[in-house]
């Protein structure tokens, strides 16, 4: 049964407060920053507001360009990681995981809520110049001396998976978990092989699991400045250590907010393209 | 279950299900042991991150008696319990609008709410930054609450609502043509049947608040340093065993509250209507 229809004093009254929070500490700063994407940093730090495009176009400065480049592809990596390692394990809770599903899957939730920085800095701990990657290497008989690990592209990349993961597995395990079991049965009675009830059945109705799951995992991972921070050095900068920077040292608002307003343009082509292929019902429902 | 299924097939799938349970027991490897590795450290007796000494707890006792320590564990304390109880009354609120309402703009404020649980965190942070900074108000405490109620606001609404789209609908109208004013029926009908709902969505507001580093970088000031700021901080000058204490504390922490959210959402299911 549907709700109550159009506006009254009640729904007025459940609505005010999240539309005056997130109203004035969400939506009106993302509009400040639009403002300032267009305007003029002074030397000094202030800004003139105006149409200036210059912001935008600066990111194709070689010096920048490299950067955005960099970020789309170790993002984009990291989004088909996830999805080649996440893919079995969401399969596997979802179908033959059995009573343990639910331990299973909050398995996968207890990292996700666990503090970003710790898990980004378990890597710190792991890769440093004598840590147990080192000594791993060593003790197998790969390396004979401490090779540089930390600091390095795939430091950052791989930092990234272990924090993205369960953002692709969740989506996954929720596509598959709905997945009526019969369907399969009835591709196999028409004698269809297992890889091929795969590929024709199982994964084309995952498809709103798979785009939801690469939309949570690329989007943040582009913005992402922890990671690079911690584990890429000066070598491996991101469009979100960009950001930072020109916030906090370069005080360049104006380029940092052109920058921090094309993250966000980002996500809204992302979600459009997901309303588009999946439609909202995915978006209400769980 | 097929016809067709001869042993051939069937032991085909048996090695490709074993298959499939290494690689999902590797996967949980991966996800566990770093952090595993690093609570492992912070009872290492000795100075040293890579050599396993002997069993100790003096690193916990180095963390007791930091006093900016402790500062940061009463801030990330008194953040993360009012901008709790903000986002919850005010995530609540908004679950009921949308899950029990059809209005115009419905569409947008569903996907405000999403965007705002999805826009990359530095993107709020430093838009945060710039209106605290226009609007002349000085970046501490306050700025840190206002912005984790902004951010985690979305994530209450979302584990509310799913509760209450769950939910039997007729015993709220039996309660009304019993005679019940809308007040009472919300008091004592709906919140004691959404109130699993309500707790996790706060215990779930609890841990990003608790948790947060990137937005609490950009709007913090002198001075109103949390624990993962604080973190932050010590890690400029390396890796130390104090690190790993801290670090453990926080996720013992986190993961305390994760489990008893899973609970209440785990015991909602079975009173669960329809």
């Amino acid at each position: 049964m549907r709700g109550r229809k159009g506006w009254s004093l009640g729904l007025a009254g459940l609505l005010s407060p999240v539309t005056f929070w997130l109203g004035l500490f969400f939506l009106v700063p993302l509009l400040l920053i639009l403002a300032y994407s267009f305007g003029t940093s002074g030397v000094y730090g202030g800004i003139t507001l105006g149409f200036n495009p210059g912001n935008y176009l600066k990111v194709f400065d070689p010096l920048y360009l490299e950067i955005v480049v960099r970020t789309f592809i170790i993002a984009g990596i990291n989004t088909l990681l996830c999805l080649l390692l996440g893919y079995p394990l969401a399969y596997f809770i979802a179908f033959k995981g059995r009573r343990w599903r639910n331990i299973l899957i909050l398995m996968v939730m207890v990292p996700f809520w666990t503090s970003f920085l710790i898990r980004a800095y378990a890597w710190v701990v792991i890769l440093n110049g004598n840590g147990i990657a080192n000594k791993t290497l060593q003790f197998l008989g790969l390396t004979s001396e401490p090779i540089n690990l930390i600091y390095t592209p795939g430091a950052v990349t791989l930092g990234m998976m272990y924090a993205y993961l369960p953002f692709m597995i969740l989506p996954l395990y929720a596509a598959l978990e709905k997945f009526d079991g019969r369907l399969k049965e009835a591709a196999q009675d028409l004698g269809a092989s297992k890889w091929h009830t795969f590929w024709r059945v199982t994964f084309p109705l995952s498809m709103p699991g798979v785009i939801a799951g690469s939309i949570l995992v690329f989007i943040p991972s582009a913005g992402e400045f922890v990671i690079p921070n911690l584990l890429g050095g000066s070598r491996t900068v991101m469009m979100g250590n960009l950001v930072q920077q020109q916030f906090l040292q370069a005080r360049d608002w104006a380029f940092g907010s052109a920058l921090a307003m094309m993250l966000a343009a980002l996500l809204l082509a992302a979600i459009l393209f997901y309303v588009r292929r999946v439609g909202t019902d995915e978006l209400e429902g769980a | 279950m097929t016809v067709k299924s001869g042993p051939v097939q069937k032991g085909m799938s048996r090695v490709s299900d074993r298959a499939l349970l290494i690689f999902a027991g590797l996967i949980y490897l991966f996800l566990y042991a770093p952090i595993g590795i690093v609570m492992f450290f912070s009872f290492n007796s000795a100075k040293s991150t890579q050599n396993f000494a002997g069993f100790s707890t003096r690193w916990y006792g180095e963390l007791l008696r930091d006093q900016t320590v402790l500062d940061a564990f009463q801030n990330s304390l008194f953040v993360g319990v009012i901008a709790t109880a903000i986002a919850t009354v005010i995530g609540t609120l908004t679950a009921l609008a949308l899950s029990r309402h059809e209005f115009r703009g419905k569409t947008f404020a569903d996907s405000s709410i999403y965007a705002a649980t999805v826009m990359p965190e530095i993107v709020v942070g430093v838009s945060l930054l710039v209106f605290f900074v226009a609007a002349g108000v000085g970046l501490g405490i306050t700025t840190i609450v206002i912005a984790h109620v902004a951010f985690t606001i979305s994530f209450v609404t979302i584990v509310v609502r799913a509760r209450l789209s769950g939910m039997d609908r007729s015993l709220e109208e039996a309660a009304q043509d019993l005679g019940a004013s809308p007040m009472q029926t919300f008091w004592r009908v709906t919140l004691p049947l959404i109130l699993p709902g309500v707790m996790a969505g706060a215990m779930l507001a609890f841990t990003l608040s608790f948790d947060d580093f990137v937005i609490t970088f950009f709007v913090s000031g002198v001075g109103s340093s949390t624990l993962p700021l604080k973190i932050y901080s010590m890690l400029k000058f390396g890796v130390t065993p104090v690190i790993n204490a801290l670090s453990t504390v926080v996720v013992l922490t986190t993961l305390v509250i994760i489990l008893g959210a899973s609970r209440f959402l785990a015991g909602s299911d079975d009173t669960k209507g329809s």
